[in-house]
C-alpha cells in the first residue's frame, strides 16, 4: 500500500500537426489509503491517466511515483506492468472467460501460492467483495454483470497492490445494480485500507465514493477537491455544470453580498463589481404560501418522487430551476416566490473570483 | 507465410511477363484454346445459375413451407457436401458409360455443388427479420409479391456468394470433369503437364485460368462489400409463418426426393455396388491401408503447419492492424482463387528451378496445402483471437504477468478451441485433395485420393470403390462442421476440389 504522486504529466498521441495532448501538464496526489476518483466527460485524457498509471502507456514528460518508488519519471526507466504492483479493473470486468472464479482470483498469486493457501485466499476475497463461498467454482458466464465485476475487484486485490485503478467499472450496470456495487466495492477498499483511483463520467457516483474528486476537462485537470467543495465550490462555471445542475446568473457584487435577479445572496468570499453567480437548484427555495422574496410563474414540473424539479420564469423574465421535496408541489401556471438560501459562489467574468 | 501463399501467383505473372504478348498470343490464340475457354464459361455460367435456382428454392420449400419432413430432408440436402465430386463423377460414369460430355458434367457438379447456394439461403432466411415480411403484407403485398419484393432482395448476398462459390469450384474441378471427359482449362492443364511436360502451353493456360478466378473472387467481394442488410433493432427472433403448400405439397415432395436419389441415392447405389463387386475380386487391405496412413500422416502435418503459419498472420491482423498487416492477411486469400493444379504446377516449376532438393519431396506436397488452405485456418483462427480481447493482457500485466507467461497463461488458452478447429478443418481438406497430391506426392507416396484416381482412371471401379468410401467417410466431419451455419468457416469456404 502507498500513496500515489502525479507530477506534470503529458501524454499525446497522433504526431506533427494532428497531435492531441489526451492528458496535459497533469499534478495529482493520492494519499496513501484514500479513494479518489477522476471525473470527467468522454474524451477528456481520464482513461489514458489510467493507463499511464498501470504502465500500458509511458508519458512523454512528467513522473508517477508509488509512495517513495518512482515508477516512471526523467532518467527513470520505465517499471513495466507486471512489476508496479497495480490492481487493474477494467471496464466490464475482463474476467478470463477460461477460468473459474477460484482461478480467476488466484491468477496474480505468485506459482506456489495458487494451491492451498491460494484456496485460502480466495475464499477470503470472494467474502471481503461480499459473494457467498460457494461462488468459487462457477464460470464468468454464470454471473450477473456487478457479480462479475466484484469478483474482477476480488482478483485485483488478492495480490494485496500497492494502489487499483478502476476504469468506470460501474459504467455498464443497470441502475439497481450500479448503487449497490458501487458502495460493495467501496467497502472492500476500505477494509483493505488501499489507496484506489477510478475514472467515471457519472457525478453522483464520482461524489459519492471518493474522499478526493479531479475534475477532467480536455486533458487538463481543473480542480482536485473534496466532494463538497467540488460541488458547492467548483473552480470554474463549466466545473459547476458538469458536477450538477446549476442556476448561473449575472450580478452585481459589493463585498460579502451581491444582487441578482433572484435579489440579495450572500457569498462564500467577498468580491466586487459585475460576477457570474452559481446558485445550486436546492438552495432555491420555492415558497407556495407566502409572498415573501421574487415572484415568477411555474413552468414545468419534473417530479421524481423523493423530489421535484420546478422550472420558474420570474416575472422580469429570466428562467431558474429550483429543486424541492416532492411532498407538496405547484402545477404549471401556479404563481410562486423564490428565495435563496446558504452561500453562493460568485466568479469574475474571466473565470476565477 | 505470406510470400510462400504469393509463389504460384508471382510464379504465371511473371512466366507471361516473361515470354512477352507476341508468344503469349501464339500459345493462347489456338482453336483447341478457344474451345476449353468456351467450355469452361458456358460449364461454369450454366451451373452457377442451377444452382442458384437449386438452392433457393429448396431452401424456401425446407425453410418456409410445411413440407413434410422438412429436418429429415435439410440433412439429406446438404449431404452431397460429404461425397467430394470426384467420387461423384465416379459414381455416375460408372454405372452409365453414356454419361459424359457438357450433359453429364452439368448435372454431376450441379448435383454435387448445389448444397454450396442452399446452405447459405438458408442460413440467411433463418436469420430474416419476419416482422419485414408482416409489414409487406400489412401494407397490402400478396405473398408471392413479398416474397420477389422483400425477401428475395435480402438473400441477393446469399445466392450471389454461394454462386460464385460455385463458379470458383468449378474452375478448379478436375476429378469429375476428367472423369466425365469434359474438357476445361482445368483438365487441359493437368493432360499438357501429364503428357509433355509442357510448360509453356500449361503455364498460358493456367494464367488465363487465374484470371477468371481473379474475376469470380473480385465480384464476390464487391457483391458482399457493397450492400448491408442488418436486421434492425433487437430481441429474440421469431420464426416466420410458413407458407400452407395444399394439395401442392405431394408434387414438391416429389420433386425434393428426386433432388435427394439423384444427388444421394444414386452416388450410394453405385458405391455399394462397385464395393460389393470389387471385395468379392480383390479387397487390398495392405494397401488400403498403406493409403490410409499415407494420407493421415500428410493430412496431420498439413494440418499442424498450416494453423502454425496462421498464428502470426491472424496475430499481425488482429493486435497489430495497420496496412501492411492487411496486405499480408489479404495476400493468403489469394489463394483462395487459385486451383489446386495451379499451385501444384508453380510449385513443381519453383522448386525444379530455386531448389531441386524439395521436389518430390513431402515438404513441397505439404506447402502446397499450406498454401491451399492456410485461408481456412486463418478465417478460424482469426476468429477465436477475436474472443481473446487485449483488456485480458493488461490485466495480466498488472497481476504481475510478463508477455511470455501471459501469452501461456491466457492467449493460448483462449485461442485452444479455435486452433484446434482450424487444424480440424484443414486435416479434412487435405485428406480429400487430388489435384496438387496428383501433381505433387513424392514417388512411392500414394494416398486414399491418388489410389482412388489410378483406379478410377483406369476403369477399374471396383478396386476404387474402398477408397471412394474412405474418402467419403473422411469428407462426412468437414460437413457436419460446415452445416453449423453459424460458423465462421462457412464465410469463405471452399469444399476440396
Amino acid at each position: 500500500m502507498s500513496s500515489l504522486t502525479i507530477t506534470g504529466v503529458t501524454k499525446s498521441f497522433g504526431s506533427g500537426a494532428s497531435a492531441t495532448r489526451a492528458v496535459d501538464d497533469v499534478t495529482l496526489h493520492v494519499p496513501h489509503g484514500s479513494f479518489t476518483t477522476v471525473l470527467g466527460p468522454s474524451g477528456c485524457g481520464k482513461t489514458t491517466l489510467l493507463r499511464l498509471i498501470a504502465g500500458f502507456l509511458v508519458p512523454e514528460s512528467g513522473a508517477i511515483a508509488f509512495g517513495d518508488t518512482v515508477v516512471v519519471g526523467d532518467g527513470v526507466r520505465p517499471m513495466p506492468p507486471q512489476t508496479r504492483r497495480v490492481g487493474y479493473v477494467p471496464q466490464e470486468g475482463a474476467l478470463f472467460p477460461h477460468l473459474d472464479v477460484a482461478a480467476n482470483i488466484a491468477f496474480g498469486l505468485p506459482r506456489e501460492a495458487r494451491g492451498t493457501t491460494g484456496a485460502d485466499r480466495v475464499a477470503e476475497m470472494l467474502e471481503l467483495v461480499e459473494l457467498p463461498a460457494d461462488f468459487r467454482d462457477r464460470r464468468p458466464d454464470e454471473l450477473s454483470g456487478g457479480q462479475q465485476q466484484r469478483v474482477a475487484l476480488a482478483r485485483s486485490l488478492a495480490p494485496a497492490p500497492a494502489i487499483v485503478l478502476l476504469d468506470e467499472p460501474f459504467s455498464s450496470l443497470d441502475a439497481g445494480l450500479r448503487g449497490s456495487t458501487a458502495r460493495a466495492v467501496r467497502r472492500a477498499l476500505a477494509v483493505t485500507n488501499t489507496t484506489a483511483l477510478l475514472v467515471t463520467h457519472d457525478q453522483n457516483e464520482a461524489l459519492s465514493l471518493a474522499d478526493q474528486v479531479a475534475v477532467m476537462r480536455a486533458g487538463r485537470l481543473v480542480q482536485s477537491a473534496a466532494p463538497s467543495e467540488v460541488y458547492l465550490s467548483p473552480s470554474d462555471p463549466q466545473v459547476a455544470e458538469f458536477v450538477g445542475r446549476a442556476v448561473v446568473l449575472p450580478g452585481t457584487a459589493t463585498d460579502a453580498r451581491a444582487t441578482c435577479a433572484l435579489g440579495e445572496v450572500v457569498l462564500t468570499e467577498p468580491a466586487t463589481g459585475p460576477v457570474a453567480l452559481m446558485i445550486r437548484p436546492e438552495q432555491v427555495f420555492v415558497d407556495l404560501a407566502h409572498d415573501e422574496g421574487v415572484r415568477g410563474t411555474v413552468e414545468e414540473v419534473s417530479y421524481y418522487g423523493h423530489d421535484c424539479a420546478v422550472q420558474v420564469r420570474l416575472d422580469e423574465g429570466t428562467s431558474v430551476l429550483a429543486r424541492m421535496a416532492g411532498v407538496r408541489r405547484p402545477g404549471p401556471g401556479d404563481t410562486v416566490h423564490l428565495r435563496v438560501t446558504g452561500l453562493v459562489r460568485a466568479y469574475h467574468p474571466a473565470g476565477a473570483p | 507465410m505470406a510470400l510462400l501463399a504469393l509463389v504460384p501467383l508471382v510464379y504465371v505473372a511473371s512466366y507471361v511477363v516473361i515470354i512477352g504478348p507476341v508468344d503469349l498470343w501464339e500459345l493462347l490464340a489456338r482453336p483447341r484454346i478457344a474451345e476449353l475457354l468456351r467450355n469452361t464459361v458456358t460449364l461454369a455460367v450454366v451451373c452457377m445459375a442451377a444452382t442458384a435456382v437449386l438452392g433457393v428454392a429448396l431452401a424456401f420449400l425446407v425453410e418456409r413451407t410445411d413440407l413434410p419432413g422438412r429436418r429429415l430432408w435439410h440433412g439429406l440436402l446438404v449431404a452431397p457436401l460429404a461425397v467430394p465430386a470426384f467420387v461423384n463423377g465416379y459414381a455416375w460414369v460408372s454405372l452409365d458409360r453414356s454419361i459424359n460430355g457438357f450433359t453429364g458434367a452439368f448435372m454431376v457438379v450441379t448435383l454435387s455443388y448445389y448444397p454450396l447456394v442452399y446452405l447459405p439461403v438458408v442460413a440467411m432466411l433463418r436469420r430474416l427479420d419476419p416482422a419485414l415480411e408482416e409489414s409487406a403484407w400489412s401494407l397490402g403485398h400478396s405473398r408471392a409479391r413479398t416474397f420477389r419484393t422483400v425477401v428475395l432482395p435480402q438473400l441477393r448476398p446469399a445466392v450471389l456468394g454461394g454462386a460464385l462459390l460455385v463458379g470458383l469450384h468449378l474452375l478448379a474441378e478436375f476429378g469429375a470433369l476428367s472423369l466425365l471427359r469434359f474438357p476445361t482449362f482445368t483438365t487441359a492443364i493437368y493432360d499438357q503437364y501429364g503428357s509433355t511436360f509442357n510448360g509453356g502451353a500449361a503455364t498460358a493456360m493456367a494464367g488465363v485460368l487465374v484470371l477468371l478466378c481473379l474475376v469470380l473472387l473480385l465480384a464476390e467481394l464487391r457483391l458482399r462489400g457493397n450492400r448491408r442488410y442488418a436486421r434492425l433493432g433487437r430481441g429474440a427472433a421469431r420464426g416466420a409463418v410458413r407458407v400452407a403448400l395444399g394439395h401442392g405439397r405431394w408434387p414438391l415432395l416429389a420433386a425434393v426426393g428426386a433432388v435427394v436419389a439423384l444427388a444421394v441415392g444414386v452416388p450410394a447405389f453405385s458405391l455399394v455396388r462397385w464395393l460389393a463387386v470389387g471385395t468379392s475380386t480383390e479387397f487390398p487391405v495392405a494397401e488400403l491401408v498403406e493409403a490410409l496412413v499415407a494420407t493421415v500422416a500428410l493430412a496431420l502435418a498439413g494440418a499442424v503447419v498450416t494453423t502454425l503459419a496462421a498464428i502470426p498472420v491472424v496475430w499481425l491482423a488482429v493486435r497489430h492492424r495497420g496496412w501492411a498487416s492487411t496486405v499480408i492477411e489479404r495476400s493468403t486469400y489469394v489463394a483462395n482463387a487459385l486451383p489446386g493444379i495451379v499451385v501444384g504446377l508453380a510449385l513443381v516449376v519453383a522448386s525444379l528451378r530455386l531448389v531441386p532438393a524439395v521436389y518430390q519431396t513431402a515438404a513441397l506436397l505439404v506447402a502446397a496445402y499450406v498454401i491451399l488452405f492456410l485461408p481456412r485456418a486463418v478465417v478460424t483462427v482469426r476468429a477465436g483471437l477475436e474472443q481473446a480481447p487485449t483488456v485480458l493482457d493488461d490485466v495480466a500485466h498488472s497481476l504481475g504477468h510478463g508477455p511470455l507467461a501471459t501469452a501461456r497463461r491466457v492467449t493460448l488458452p483462449l485461442i485452444a478451441p479455435s486452433l484446434g478447429a482450424g487444424a480440424a478443418l484443414v486435416f479434412l481438406a487435405i485428406s480429400t485433395e487430388l489435384t496438387a497430391t496428383l501433381m505433387l506426392s513424392p514417388i512411392g507416396t500414394s494416398t486414399l485420393a491418388t489410389e482412388f484416381w489410378s483406379a478410377s482412371s483406369e476403369l477399374r471401379y471396383g478396386a476404387a470403390a474402398p477408397y471412394a468410401l474412405l474418402l467419403v467417410l473422411v469428407s462426412i466431419p468437414a460437413t457436419v462442421l460446415l452445416m453449423r451455419t453459424d460458423s465462421p468457416a462457412t464465410k469463405t469456404e471452399r469444399v476440396p476440389v
